[in-house]
C-alpha cells in the first residue's frame, strides 16, 4: 500500500516562492508523471516528497501518516537521480546492496534480492564493475536497480532518461513501463519529455510556475485541456491558437470571428461569454483539413513543410498572419507559397476565454 | 623556422630544465645541510666551502650523547599526530556543513577563518602565553596539540571544503534516501569519495605541525619540547657549531622527509586540488 497525499504544500527558497500550494492525491500502484516547463518546480516538488528539501508549509502524508518532517532515510521512498548519483567507490553489486546493508538485512536475503534485480535489469555480467566502467544506459539501470532492491513504498524519478541518447531512451522507457507493470509499484516521475509523459503515465500532473494547472489521464489532458497552458504544453507539434472575437452565441455554440475575418462556429456552452468577448480558438494539427481556397473562408499560404515520412507537418500562414500547424499524410505534396483553404474540425476545436480558461463544451459533447 | 613538432619538444625540454632547476634550488639547502652534518666543525667553516672532504660521524655521536633525541622525536610525533587527528575530526564536519549546506554566510566564514592566518603569531604571543601559564598548559604536549590544532584548522577546513565541493551532492542525497544516518553518509560515502584529498590534508597538517617552531619554542621548555626546539637548543649558548647544528637538523627533518617521500603521490594528487584525476 502506498497512498500519497499532498496538502497545500508550499516551498520558498529565500524570498522566492517556488511551490505555491500544491494539492495532490497519488493512489497505490499509480504511475504519476509531473510535467511542466523548465524551472516550474517539478524537481523541487519531487525533492520535497523525498524529504531532501524542507517544505515551508503544508503536509505530505504517506498512507495517512504524516511524513512532512521525517528524514529522507525514514520515509521508505527510493529516488533515481538524473545524474544517476551512483557511489563511485563501490561496485555495482555494492551500490545495489548498500541500502539493504544499512537496513541490517541478512546476507542471504541481500544476495537474493540483488541477483533478482540484476536479472530483471540484465546487469548480471556487470555486478563487479565500478560505475565509471559502465556506459550511460548501464549506469541508469544500476540506479534503477538500487531503487528496486529496496522495494520502497514509492519510486521517485527525476528525469532519469534525459542523459541518454534517443534510441536508448525509447528502450529504457519501455523497460520502465514493464517494470511498473511487474513491480506493481507506485511511481512518481518527473520529465519534460511529452512522449514519456503520455506513454508512461496513468496520471499526468501539469505544473506551471509552482502551481498545478491540471491533473488527469494523458488522454483527458490531451482531449480536454483545462486551459490554454495545458493545451499548448501537451501535443507535438503544438496546438495552434487563433485569436478572435465572439460574434454570436446560443445555448450550444459560439461563433467566433478570427483576425483574418473568417468565422467559425464551435460547440460551446458558456455563461460568461458575451458578444464581443475576446477568445482564442485552439486547434491541433490533426484537426485541420487542407481544401481548395474557394471551399473555405479561412485561407492562407503554405509556409514550410516538414516531411517525416509517415506524416508531413505543414506550417501555414493565414491571411490574418496567424501560424497554423497542419498534419497531412506523408505523401502530401505542396509547395512553398501555395494558396490553400483550411477547414477546422469544429467539434474537436478548443475555445479559451480571455483568461485562457477552456470554455466548456455542451454536455452532450463532453468526452 | 622550427616545425610544430620541434617547437613542442623544445618546449618540453625547456620546461624540464626549468622544473629541475627549481627542484634543485629548493633541495639545495637540504643537501648542504646533509653534507655539512658529515663535516668536522673546521671543514664546515672553511671558505670557500668544500664539496669534497673526509666524512665523519662524530657530530651525530656528539648530538646523541648530549641530548635524548628519542625524547624530542616522540614529542614531535605525539603533537603532530595528535593535532592532526583532532583537527581532522573538527575539519571534516565543518567542511561538510559548509560544502553541502551552504548559507549566505559560508563564504564569509571561510574567508574569516583564513584571515586568522594573516595575523603574525607574535601578535598574540603574550595573551596565549599567559593563558597557557594560568591553565597549566605550558610545556605540556596537550598545550602544543591544542595550539597546533587551532593554527592548522583553517587550512584543513579550507582544503577539505575544496575537495567536498567537487563531490556531487546527489550522491550524498542518494545515500540519505538509501537510509544512511548522518554518520554513515559521511563515513561510508563522503570520506571514501574524497580520500585522496583528505590524505593530502592530513599530510599537510602533519608537516606543518612537525615543522612548527614559533609556538613550540615559546611554549615549551624541556618536558614537551619537540624536535624543532632541539634544533634551536644547538644554536645558542656556546656560539654557532655549524656541523652539529646540521646534524641535529638532519635528524629532525629525516622522519618527515621520509614520510613525505613515501606519500608524495597522494600529496601531489591532493595538492593539485583534484585537477589531476
Ligand atoms: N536550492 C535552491 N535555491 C534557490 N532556488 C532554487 C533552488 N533549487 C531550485 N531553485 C529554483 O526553483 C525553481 C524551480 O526549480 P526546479 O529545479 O524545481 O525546476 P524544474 O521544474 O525541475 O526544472 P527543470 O525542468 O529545468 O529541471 C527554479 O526557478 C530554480 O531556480
Ligand atoms: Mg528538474
Amino acid at each position: 500500500m502506498a497512498n500519497l497525499t499532498i496538502k497545500n504544500l508550499k516551498k520558498s527558497f529565500g524570498d522566492i516562492e517556488i511551490l505555491k500550494g500544491i494539492d495532490l492525491e497519488i493512489k497505490d500502484n499509480e504511475f504519476v508523471v509531473f510535467v511542466g516547463p523548465s524551472g516550474c518546480g517539478k524537481s523541487t516538488l519531487l525533492r520535497s516528497i523525498a524529504g531532501l528539501e524542507d517544505v515551508t508549509s503544508g503536509h505530505i502524508m504517506l498512507d495517512h501518516k504524516e511524513i512532512t518532517d521525517l528524514a529522507p532515510a525514514k520515509r521508505d521512498l527510493a529516488m533515481v537521480f538524473q545524474s544517476y548519483a551512483l557511489y563511485p567507490h563501490m561496485s555495482v553489486r555494492k551500490n545495489m546492496s548498500f541500502a539493504l546493508e544499512l537496513a541490517k538485512e541478512n546476507k542471504e536475503v541481500i544476495s537474493t534480492k540483488v541477483s533478482e534485480a540484476a536479472r530483471i535489469l540484465e546487469l548480471e555480467p556487470l555486478l563487479e564493475r565500478k560505475p565509471k566502467e559502465l556506459s550511460g544506459g548501464q549506469r541508469q539501470r544500476v540506479a534503477i536497480g538500487r531503487a528496486i532492491v529496496r522495494q520502497p513504498k514509492v519510486f521517485l524519478f527525476d528525469e532519469p532518461l534525459s542523459n541518454l541518447d534517443a534510441a536508448l531512451r525509447v528502450q529504457m522507457r519501455l523497460e520502465l513501463a514493464r517494470l511498473h507493470h511487474d513491480l506493481n509499484a507506485t511511481m512518481i516521475y518527473v520529465t519534460h519529455d511529452q512522449v514519456e509523459a503520455m506513454t508512461l503515465a496513468d496520471k499526468v500532473v501539469v505544473l506551471n510556475q509552482g502551481r498545478i494547472e491540471q491533473v488527469g489521464t494523458p488522454l483527458e489532458l490531451y482531449r480536454n485541456p483545462a486551459n490554454r497552458f495545458v493545451a499548448g504544453f501537451l501535443g507535438m507539434p503544438k496546438m495552434s491558437f487563433l485569436p478572435g472575437n465572439v460574434t454570436a452565441i446560443d445555448a450550444s455554440s459560439v461563433t467566433v470571428e478570427l483576425t483574418s475575418g473568417a468565422s467559425v462556429t464551435l460547440p460551446a456552452a458558456s455563461e460568461h461569454l458575451r458578444k464581443g468577448s475576446a477568445v482564442t480558438v485552439g486547434v491541433r494539427p490533426e484537426n485541420i483539413d487542407v481544401v481548395e481556397p474557394s471551399e473555405s473562408s479561412l485561407t492562407g499560404y503554405m509556409d514550410i513543410a516538414e516531411s517525416l515520412g509517415s506524416d508531413t507537418y505543414c506550417y501555414v500562414k493565414t491571411d490574418g498572419q496567424e501560424t497554423l500547424t497542419v498534419r497531412m499524410p506523408g505523401n502530401f505534396a505542396c509547395n512553398y507559397g501555395d494558396r490553400i483553404g483550411l477547414r477546422l474540425h469544429v467539434d474537436e476545436c478548443h475555445l479559451f476565454d480571455e483568461q485562457g480558461n477552456a470554455v466548456q463544451k455542451p454536455s452532450r459533447m463532453a468526452a | 623556422m622550427l616545425s610544430l613538432k620541434q617547437r613542442r619538444s623544445l618546449n618540453t625540454l625547456l620546461m624540464g630544465v626549468l622544473a629541475w632547476g627549481v627542484a634543485l634550488a629548493i633541495f639545495f639547502p637540504i643537501f648542504w645541510m646533509l653534507l655539512t652534518s658529515f663535516k668536522t666543525e673546521i671543514d664546515a667553516f672553511a671558505t670557500p666551502p668544500q664539496l669534497f672532504f673526509s666524512p665523519t660521524l662524530e657530530n651525530y655521536t656528539l648530538v646523541n650523547e648530549r641530548s635524548d633525541y628519542l625524547h624530542f622525536a616522540w614529542n614531535s610525533v605525539v603533537v603532530s599526530f595528535g593535532s592532526t587527528i583532532i583537527g581532522m575530526m573538527l575539519a571534516v564536519p565543518a567542511a561538510y556543513s559548509m560544502a553541502f549546506f551552504e548559507t549566505k554566510r559560508t563564504k564569509g566564514t571561510l574567508l574569516w577563518m583564513l584571515s586568522t592566518k594573516m595575523l603574525p603569531p607574535v601578535g598574540v604571543l603574550v595573551p596565549i602565553y599567559l593563558l597557557f601559564k594560568d591553565t597549566g598548559l605550558l610545556d605540556t604536549k596537550t598545550g602544543l596539540v591544542i595550539i597546533y590544532t587551532l593554527i592548522n584548522l583553517p587550512i584543513m577546513i579550507w582544503m577539505a571544503y575544496t575537495y567536498f565541493k567537487e563531490i556531487p551532492k546527489e550522491v550524498l542525497e542518494a545515500a540519505r534516501m538509501d537510509g544512511s544516518t548522518l554518520f554513515q553518509e559521511i563515513w561510508r560515502v563522503l570520506l571514501p569519495m574524497s580520500k585522496g584529498g583528505l590524505a593530502a590534508t592530513v599530510l599537510l597538517s602533519l608537516i606543518l605541525s612537525w615543522n612548527e617552531a614559533f609556538w613550540s619554542l615559546n611554549l615549551t621548555a624541556s618536558e614537551a619540547a619537540p624536535l624543532t626546539a632541539l634544533i634551536a637548543s644547538y644554536s645558542s649558548p656556546e656560539g654557532l657549531f655549524w656541523a652539529k647544528l646540521s646534524a641535529v637538523s638532519t635528524l629532525a627533518c629525516a622522519p618527515i622527509l621520509i614520510f613525505g617521500w613515501i606519500s608524495q603521490k597522494q600529496l601531489v594528487r591532493g595538492l593539485s586540488f583534484g585537477a589531476v584525476k
